[in-house]
């Protein structure tokens, strides 16, 4: 058998890349780290574990950064968020465990829970010690995965630590879906999210990559295996449906960042247009900055508060200079050869209320690039298009309608989580419906099989 | 009302002192150019490293205690007395008088156990104009071996007779420097006023060994793979300290001035000592920690407070702790007091929860939402409970109307509640309590009179209306 080549080792890192997009968040070192360990008050019944969505146990990892036990307190990590080291970089953890924590009411500084998860793990594989976790005796049940993303992932340790065996089939070459792909470089580096993903074949998950999963592919998982699981993510990015839309010029926020993080698009020209304001916009904008552009706007047809994007994302972009038209619509991408500018109509607020666009105030915000971000499909099409099957499974505006404390779908033998059930929220949820269908799947085989 | 204009100056058994701040006989003390460097910096005294016959010191010989982040909190050293020859040390301490004559300097001595030996190095100490002489009968270690230092302090009948034969040539104040490691203080201290000490100082350090490193599994400090027991002080000692000054000071046998010694790195510390009887104060680690600068502060401070206060000398605080410091069968057995949770400062950690569930007496409940109290609920049904039903979590932002943002109040339901019936006023909650007066601990008796073990078993009764201890959950 041809020795394997870990995930982390099929890329070449740039160090140009890894030089514009430095780490948000540096890390700690050992003696910061164990002060601010030290700080952590030990809560009983801790609110951070409980704004967690995969309920880490807080205060038991930190305490065991300040007694030394690096290891301890990565496996008290990982056995509830098997990428807590990825979701240390990439969650907003202003809105979750540090939002959470009681520090807030002291007047003081929450604890830096995010970065000692970061140095917890980190520790963990400087050591070269393997996952912490051994896979269950086999028990002859086998799973598929559609999706190599952070539900699927997650799905499959359970799985795997309870001797079930999980096949993950993904379109694309490496594994990790929006973890690989979708997060700005400066919060989750490529590198770092497949290094932690090797510590998953190591639990013997299987993968298959540049695997579409079609209607036949479907049926023959269906018949093959004896659940199948589907974390598959959101469909394609929204178009304008404006004038000028398929000149070349024009580009979505997420081919953008997974062209710049694997290293296919090394720079952007001069003027670029963002349109929309999500996270994964101002990200987009970030990146443009990071990767030449002089001059970037976002363009959001709605005002600052009611953007989606969190705050302090907000507070980011505009430190790395992005500015930011509100209340403007595109009506058509101006251009010959490529984009050359982008028309917007300014958007105001009516007597009754509704959003009217502004008569002649139509005006061109010159641009050399567009990137769209204005919300991603569901999946609904993959599931209505190939009929039989698949269309036991419920849908609810075009996400599939799960338990979610199991993950079943309508179908029983379908389980399902992450963006395609929730509409897109953070990895961390993603990570915690992965987790939680994982030992959905595990009970419901074991009450059907044994 | 007029403002007093305090000062530090102050006569200890004998000898005017500018400041009450003394560096202990110890490596701060080591040589003159040091000494006159602490003086400048604003010491108002130093005790000599003690001069002996010089020794050799091993390497390394010190290591530490370090507490959530903080260095050195408390200190071991394997040391011995003075490396250098006992002339160069005589012709410093000269030296320096010479240079400094309003500053006290002490010799600290320990010779072999023989009268000549001593009266000769009294003498020649003397003939330097040191202010007075500090007998160690304390090291603990290695000189101890040798018949002398702890060797002597730990047997009383030595510690008597070498004070004598010191006293016999001694025309400046001895002072005796006493081991804390003995059962009872009082006995050398007692030993040593029988023998005609002018004054006693305390404590010399505690036997310690501090750690053994978990890869090698060698004790620190670490000589060629082995280790010594070491003498502990710092900041780790001063409880020790404080009792056994408490001790000396509150028994009339062995009551003489006293140099408190132990763990001082502050003026609040040396308050504490001179509060309890204490002429004067000694320090070692503080200054080896941060250097002789730390004595501004010690000055300003407690001049300062005596301001506040309204006392203008030391002699005006000295020794006021000394009458609340009584046997335990003193104690007043009707004083009952309750903690209290103040419910606009708690930032609902619950660790006075689970502290009086585990460590105490099973009193604060989590039940301030429910209809009825439940005082039945353990921690570990709360912890179960809470895991059931966060199984699936909102997130703040999205799910719940920017929940998780708004943290100016604690949650209800995070909020412990105290059974007063129950509660037996331990402290131990408020003591846990990360918020100050957060859980404020209150006084709840009923004007019952004063009463003590001593005056109640006198009486042979137990009287009625005197508050028994509850066993709870009753
Ligand atoms: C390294 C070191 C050497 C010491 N050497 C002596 C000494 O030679 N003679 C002596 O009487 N006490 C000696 N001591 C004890 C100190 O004088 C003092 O009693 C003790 O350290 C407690 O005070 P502190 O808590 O302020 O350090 C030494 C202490 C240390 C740390
Ligand atoms: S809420 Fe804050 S202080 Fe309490 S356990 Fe969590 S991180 Fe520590
Ligand atoms: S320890 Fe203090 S802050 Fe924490 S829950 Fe108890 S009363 Fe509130
Ligand atoms: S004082 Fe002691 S017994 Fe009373 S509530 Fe606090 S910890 Fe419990």
């Amino acid at each position: 058998m041809s020795e394997r080549v870990s995930f982390h080792q099929q890329i070449a890192i740039d160090s140009e890349l890894a030089n514009r997009f430095g780490d948000l968040h540096p890390p700690f070192d050992k003696q910061a780290a164990v002060t601010e360990a030290n700080r952590c008050l030990y809560c009983f019944d801790a609110p951070c574990t409980v704004a967690c969505p995969t309920h880490i146990d807080v205060p038991s990892f930190i305490k065991k950064i300040t007694t030394g036990n690096l290891a301890g307190s990565a496996r008290t990590i990982l056995d509830a968020n098997i990428l807590g080291g990825s979701c240390a970089r990439a969650c907003p953890v202003d809105v979750l465990c540090e939002g959470a924590c009681v520090m807030h009411r002291y007047n003081k500084q929450p604890i830096e829970i995010a970065r000692l998860q970061r140095f917890a793990v980190d520790a963990l594989h400087e050591s070269g010690a393997s996952l912490p976790f051994e896979p269950g005796a086999d028990t002859g049940l086998s799973v598929a995965l559609v999706g190599a993303g952070p539900a699927s992932l997650a799905c499959a340790a359970e799985l795997r630590r309870r001797g079930i065996r999980a096949t993950l089939y993904d379109a694309r070459p490496l594994p990790g879906g929006l973890n690989t792909y979708g997060v700005a470089e400066y919060k989750l580096p490529l590198v770092e999210s497949l290094r932690e993903i090797e510590m998953l074949a190591q639990l013997g998950v299987d993968f298959n990559f540049e695997t579409i999963v079609d209607f036949l592919k479907l049926a023959e998982l269906e018949h093959n295996h004896d659940a199948i699981f589907l974390g598959i993510g959101l469909g394609a990015i929204h178009q304008l449906g404006i004038a000028g839309e398929q000149l070349p010029g024009v580009t979505n926020a997420l081919d953008l960042i997974a062209a710049y993080k694997s290293g296919s698009l090394t720079t952007v020209p001069a003027r670029v247009v963002v349109v929309g304001a999500g996270n994964t916009a101002i990200d987009a904008a970030i990146a443009a900055v990071r990767l030449g552009a002089t001059d970037v706007h976002i363009v959001y047809r709605r005002g600052q508060e009611q953007m989606s994007a969190f705050t302090f994302e907000y507070e980011h972009a505009k430190s790395e200079g992005v500015k930011f038209l509100w209340h403007v619509q595109p009506t058509a991408i101006r251009g010959v050869q490529g984009v050359e500018g982008l028309e917007l109509i300014r958007l105001v607020s009516s007597e009754d209320g509704s959003i009217v666009e502004e008569s002649s105030s139509k005006f061109l915000l010159a641009a050399d690039l567009v990137v769209l971000s204005i919300g991603q499909a569901a999946h609904a099409s993959f599931l209505t298009e190939y009929g039989e099957g698949l269309s036991k499974i419920q849908l609810e505006r075009g996400r599939i309608l799960i338990d979610r404390t199991t993950g079943q779908t309508s179908s029983p033998k379908f389980f399902a989580g992450g963006d395609c059930t929730n509409g897109g929220r953070e990895v961390v949820d993603a990570v915690a419906d992965g987790k939680r269908a994982g030992i959905g799947i595990a009970a419901w085989l074991e009450a059907r099989h044994v | 009302m007029s403002r007093p204009n305090p000062t530090l100056e102050t006569t200890f058994c004998g000898i005017r002192c500018l400041n009450p701040f003394w560096l202990a006989s110890a490596p701060p003390t080591n040589c003159g150019e040091q000494i006159m460097r602490a003086f400048d910096a604003g010491w108002g005294g130093a005790v000599w490293k003690t001069i002996g016959e010089p020794i050799t010191n091993v390497s390394s010989r010190y290591s530490s205690i370090d507490w959530e982040g903080r260095r050195m909190m408390g200190f071991n050293n394997i040391e011995l007395i003075s490396d250098r020859p006992i002339e160069v040390n005589l012709q410093e301490i000269a030296e320096v008088k010479r240079r400094y004559p309003k500053h006290v300097v002490i010799a600290s001595l320990m010779v072999e156990s023989k009268r000549e030996t001593w009266h000769d190095i009294v003498q020649r100490a003397e003939d330097t104009g040191a202010d007075g002489l500090e007998l160690n009968f304390g090291c603990p270690h290695g000189m101890s071996e040798r018949g002398m230092g702890s060797a002597v302090g730990q047997v009383p009948e030595y510690c008597e007779q070498i004070t004598g034969w010191v006293k016999e040539k001694a025309r400046t104040p001895v002072i005796v420097k006493l081991t804390p490691n003995i059962s009872d203080i009082r006995i050398p201290a007692r030993a040593a006023k029988r023998g005609g000490a002018d004054a006693l100082s305390a404590i010399n350090t505690i036997n310690s060994i501090t750690g053994i490193d978990l890869d090698t599994f060698q004790p620190s400090p670490n000589v060629d793979g082995k280790s010594s027991h070491g003498g502990y002080c710092g900041p780790a000692v001063k409880p020790i300290a404080l009792n056994m000054v408490q001790q000396v000071q509150s028994d009339p046998a062995s009551a003489l001035p006293l140099s408190g010694i132990g763990g001082i790195g502050s003026w609040r510390d040396a308050a504490e000592f001179i509060l309890l009887g204490c002429g004067t104060v000694q320090v070692c680690t503080a200054a080896m920690h941060y250097g002789y600068r730390i004595v501004e502060d010690m000055q300003d401070g407690l001049l300062g407070w005596m301001a506040e206060k309204g006392f203008s000398t030391l002699d005006d605080f000295r020794g006021l702790s000394l009458p609340n410091v009584v046997e335990w069968k003193q104690l007043n057995l009707n004083y009952q007091i309750v903690a209290r949770i103040h419910e606009d400062l708690c930032i609902g950690c619950q660790l006075c929860y689970t502290a009086c569930w585990d460590g105490a007496h099973q009193c604060i409940h989590l039940d301030r939402n429910l209809p009825v109290p439940d005082t039945t609920r353990t921690p570990s049904m709360v912890e179960a409970n809470s895991a059931r039903h966060i199984s699936t979590t909102p997130i703040p932002k999205l799910d719940a109307g920017d929940l998780g943002r708004t943290n100016a109040v604690t949650p209800l339901e995070r909020i412990p509640r105290v059974d007063e019936h129950h509660c037996v006023g331990c402290n131990l909650c408020s003591l846990v309590c990360p918020v100050e007066n957060c859980i404020s601990m209150e006084r709840i008796d009923k004007d019952l009179p004063f009463e003590s073990w001593e005056e109640r078993t006198a009486k042979g009764v137990i009287p009625p209306g005197a508050r028994e201890v509850m066993s709870t959950n009753t």
